[in-house]
């Protein structure tokens, strides 16, 4: 591998180990629920992502860079997808956010 | 049968096997044509497409959404790193724009993603979005992904 793509590939992967980080530290930071789900989300989002485009420079052009790539469709695809159950179940339960605040931006409510 | 269903998914088994003897050549095109069989008796009951026309729309979609995601999941990042940590939680209802149930579901999707805001409840009509921010649940209403969605749901 170029010593290019291998910096390329490094730099991604510290940079995707770094918002990893960023995320956990919001996890413990976050007051409640609902503000942590939005900490868990740079994780899902940039951590991953870049993660896997860095992994994807170390595979070169190879069958596992497509099947990399083809798991971060799966990424992108599920984690709002569970997200959204996670969120809506909380709130279907009667979990209140915190200073929630209704801000009705339509223009009519049904 | 849907051809293209058949096609999508023998490309997917070739793409995950790696492996081109004969046996799982045909055992792959054996697997795809039952799967796509199933999903076609299953479409009696729910209403599950295999939306091929939006790939060309979405492959423009896509970078887009991956740059609005950058954007917002680093400033995200720098509000967990403040240390006056300064987030204002808020709900946000409002009306998209979208009228198919899969232009909905991906626009619910997308501001999902995008770091700052999740979609609690998606009806037709009317979103509930959990923003971390007051200028984050601002600007859902009528936004530039609304219509860029909006577009997308509407390519023939």
């Amino acid at each position: 591998m170029s010593a290019l793509a291998d910096a390329a590939s490094w730099i991604l992967l510290s940079a995707g180990g770094l918002f990893c980080i960023v995320g956990g530290v919001g996890l413990i930071r976050m007051p409640d629920f609902y503000t942590r789900m939005h900490a868990a989300g740079v994780i899902d989002t940039l951590g991953a992502g870049l993660i896997l485009a860095g992994l994807v420079f170390q595979a070169g052009f190879s069958l596992a860079a497509v099947k990399l790539l083809v798991i971060g469709l799966l990424i992108f695809f599920t984690s709002p997808t569970a997200t959204h159950a996670l969120a809506q179940a909380a709130l279907g339960r009667g979990l209140e956010p915190l200073a929630a605040k209704e801000e009705e931006n339509a223009p009519s409510k049904c | 049968m849907r051809l293209s269903l058949v096609a999508a998914l023998y490309l997917f088994w070739l793409v995950l096997s790696g492996m081109f003897t004969p046996f799982l050549l045909a055992a792959g095109l054996g697997a795809a044509v039952g799967v796509a069989a199933l999903a076609r008796r299953m479409e009696a009951a729910g209403q599950d497409r295999h939306p091929l026309h939006l790939t060309l729309a979405a492959a423009a979609y896509w970078p887009w959404l991956v740059k609005e995601i950058a954007k917002s999941g680093w400033q995200v990042s720098r509000v967990i790193l403040d240390p006056r940590l300064p987030i204002s939680p808020s709900l946000a209802r409002f009306r998209p724009s979208q009228t198919s149930t899969l232009g909905l579901v991906i626009h619910a999707n997308s501001i999902t993603l995008t770091p700052g805001t999740v979609t609690v409840e998606a009806d037709r009509g009317e979103f509930l979005v959990h923003a971390l921010t007051r200028e984050a649940a601002a600007g859902l209403a009528h936004s530039e992904m609304d219509r860029r969605v909006t577009r997308l749901e509407g390519t023939p």
